[in-house]
């Protein structure tokens, strides 16, 4: 790719800034590929804090077990590229104000666990902030199957989507799998700042 | 006639969301669901009347993240 384009690029992904409901396994994982990437902002919302058993999936080391997530994250994030700004935000996202964290974001990711909470925030954030793209993720348990995995896109609206997978309750969440996913979203936001790939 | 989810599906007259999500046999308890385009809650469901010539999309949210 020539200097100039490679450019242009670099400095459209500094400017943009993508919100992160949760910071579980989906959330986490496309917080770090889009640092990486060079996303100027992140704002992660999450009220959790890291355990042993998330370490199977989620971007966490054994001696951030303990660690309030978000900051546990950010702390990753620095020490990968220290230029990234993360807006953190500990606490668990409620009803009529899921929108809040999120007003000055280009893209928002949806990465929360159970389908109530998934759905209402879809909802809210749909309608108070029409013209966000939100990226969200339906599907994740299990191992295998990549290739039933889709986008469907219904509006603004992007869900990576696998709908004969079973409820997290039912099946295991197992790294494969859900960083796939996470990684699929983080793909879709890329594809929203910078235009389709031609 | 109407199409759910890319499938031609029977139109059947005065039927709500509720109605048509329970005729398709979708059974999960969180779906998001637009119609031509247009998001509807779920608090509106049963309140909803599908028109005839519709789009639906259903969305099943599946726990797990």
């Amino acid at each position: 790719m020539n200097a100039q384009k490679s450019n242009k690029i670099k400095m459209k992904l500094q400017k943009s800034s993508v919100g992160i409901a949760g910071a579980g396994g989906l959330g986490s994982n496309v917080a770090v590929s889009l640092a990486r990437a060079g996303i100027g902002r992140l704002v992660i919302v999450d009220f959790d804090s890291v355990e042993e058993n998330n370490l199977t999936r989620q971007y966490y080391f054994r001696d951030q077990i303990g660690m309030i997530k978000v900051e546990a994250l950010k702390q990753t994030i620095h020490r990968i590229d220290n230029s990234v700004n993360v807006d953190i935000f500990n606490y668990k996202l409620m009803k009529n104000t899921m929108d809040e964290p999120f007003h000055n974001v280009d893209v928002i990711v949806e990465a929360l666990d159970s389908s109530d909470i998934k759905t209402m925030f879809i909802e809210e954030v749909m309608q108070k902030l029409p013209n966000v793209p939100v990226v969200g993720c339906s599907g994740v348990a299990g191992y295998g199957h990549s290739d039933r995995i889709i986008t469907k896109k219904l509006g603004k609206l992007y869900m990576v989507y696998d709908e004969k997978a079973k409820d997290c309750n039912d099946d295991m969440l197992i790294a494969p799998r859900v960083i796939l996913m996470a990684n699929w979203q983080a793909n879709i936001v890329f594809e929203l700042i910078l235009g389709e790939d031609k | 006639m109407i199409i759910v989810n890319g499938k031609n599906v029977d139109f059947v007259e005065n039927e709500t969301i509720s109605g048509l999500l329970k005729r398709m046999k979708y059974v999960f308890p969180n779906v998001v669901v637009k119609i031509n385009g247009e998001l509807v809650k779920r608090t509106d469901f049963l309140g909803t009347i599908v028109p005839d010539k519709s789009e639906v999309s259903v969305i099943h949210m599946i726990s797990g993240g």
